[in-house]
């Protein structure tokens, strides 16, 4: 009786959804009007790919004139509705030569080397040798002015005699952000949590502030996408007689939003 | 001693470069207009010649959305060498860079099953309970090396991409964390805007010596898991 009853009250939920459907016989693309943005392909065609890539195939080419809608974007890819509805990706060059109903062009970045101006964000990942162990670190970066960003950074250092992990803030200079092979240096400072490895007495884990100073370069490969490695000289202030040092280098990718 | 004079470097380092960042370098791309002083004699010097009336239109970029990331869960095996396989659970966070690159961050927690010695001894444990638990994370980049299309009954199609990953991060079991390097493959099906499903298997390569002798193990992984575009 009680699965009839939910069965009832699931097909009376149902039918104004179907009958919504039914009413509204227009276009999706008449029913989406005004939510995405609409332009007109003025170049002879645009292409349509069944994917955001270059190696899925093109199943559509729309003319001249004709109205699109701009669903999302991809990578450098867009999802495009036309006015039949078939919904496909172009590729962004193509989209270059669109136009809005003002009649300007599309305005489309080229992501094809850093503006810090415009995306003053980089994320990326590392790794590499800290004091003889292995480390791993993720960084966030925010370029203040085009040659100075402020960057915080995790890293967990695994050694032979004890794992660490630190959190890092640091100011990194690049002096020529605008070439493709970009040098910078970088100076910071930061907290290290150690715990040392034993196996008979675990000794307590510690609590250090430490101070670095390094140099570094990014290559940027292509569109958002950089290589990133450098070297650091690490001091960690102990609360013993001695500070130590700790020397790093590391490599990883990153990328700029 | 020396450490002070370590201290004063690191602050003339960190002066130094605050000097250097107002260095002119970016001025090129970011110098002033130059004015144009009017020199032509007229009855009133000071007045200019023509008042430019020029109201520029304001171009507003159209927002367009970006979904260029993924955030989700998997779950599956873990079979950690020695200890048996166990139901594992991730989350992670994808970020598509091109096309065909994408960075990978996932956090995994796991189980250790029990070592045939154990379990053949009768009471003899190794590890104990909180040892038993398995905590990992990887970073690491993927390559979508064959991407295609899927064909669901008659009617539906699905993007689909078979990816490469490799990586690093650490796994910590046994009461150590290990430096572990991550290889392996996996398959993604879109199945909207804003879903895909993920199948992937992945061999965590780590050295341990939780059984006595130091050793490089391989842990195989599989998970099935669901994300969502953003």
């Amino acid at each position: 009786m009680r699965t009839v009853l939910k069965l009832a009250a699931l097909v009376l939920l149902a039918v104004p959804a179907l009958a919504h459907s039914a009413d509204d016989k227009r276009r999706q693309f008449d029913r989406d009007d005004g939510h995405y943005v609409q332009v007109t392909v003025a170049d002879p065609y645009l292409e349509l790919h069944l994917g955001p890539g270059r190696r899925y195939p093109v199943f559509h080419v729309i003319s001249r004139g004709e109205p699109i809608q701009i669903l999302y974007r991809r990578t450098d890819w867009f999802k495009i509705r036309d006015e039949h509805d078939r919904e496909g990706w172009a590729r962004r060059g193509d989209m270059a030569e669109t136009l809005l109903a003002t009649g300007e062009k599309l305005p489309l970045e080229n992501i094809t080397r850093r503006d810090a101006g415009t995306y003053p964000w980089e994320a990326g990942g590392e790794t590499g040798n800290f004091g003889g162990g292995n480390v791993n670190s993720v960084y966030l970066s925010y370029a203040l002015i085009p040659n100075l960003a402020a960057e915080v950074s995790v890293a967990n250092a695994l050694g032979h005699s004890s794992n660490s992990e630190m959190l890092l803030a640091g100011l990194v200079h690049t002096p020529r952000p605008d070439w493709r092979f970009a040098p910078f240096i970088d100076v910071g400072t930061g907290l290290v949590r150690v715990h040392p490895k034993a196996t008979i007495i675990a000794p307590p884990q510690r609590h250090e502030v430490l101070g670095y100073y390094g140099v570094g370069a990014k290559w940027y490969l292509t569109q958002r996408f950089l290589l990133r490695a450098d070297y650091r000289s690490y001091v960690i202030f102990t609360t013993r007689d001695q500070n130590e040092d700790r020397n790093e280098w590391k490599a990883g990718f990153a990328f700029f939003f | 001693m020396e450490s002070r004079l370590r201290v004063l470097l690191l602050i003339v380092c960190a002066v130094a470069l605050g000097g250097c960042s107002m260095w002119p370098f970016h001025r090129k791309h970011h110098r002033a207009p130059t004015q144009v002083v009017d020199t032509i004699e007229s009855d009133n010097p000071t007045a200019p010649i023509v008042e430019p009336q020029v109201t520029r239109r304001k171009v507003h970029a159209p927002k367009i959305r970006n979904s260029n990331f993924e955030f989700g869960g998997s779950l599956g095996l873990l079979n950690v060498e020695d200890f048996g396989s166990n139901g594992v659970g991730n989350a992670r966070l994808i970020y598509h860079i091109t096309e065909d690159f994408f960075a990978e961050g996932i956090y995994g927690e796991s189980r250790l099953g029990l070592t045939s010695y154990e379990r053949l001894s009768g009471g003899a444990r190794l590890l104990t309970d909180a040892q038993r638990k398995v905590r990992f994370y990887t970073l690491d980049m993927g390559y979508d090396i064959f991407p295609g299309e899927v064909y669901v009954g008659k009617r539906r199609t699905f993007n689909s991409a078979f990816y490469l990953v490799g990586g690093v991060g650490g796994t910590q079991f046994g009461g150590d964390t290990r430096f572990t390097i991550t290889v392996g493959a996996g398959y993604r099906l879109i199945l909207n805007d804003w879903m895909a499903a993920h199948l992937d298997v992945r061999d965590h390569l780590l050295d341990t010596n939780v059984l006595g002798s130091m050793r490089s193990t391989n842990n195989l992984e599989s998970t099935l898991g669901v994300t969502v575009f953003f």
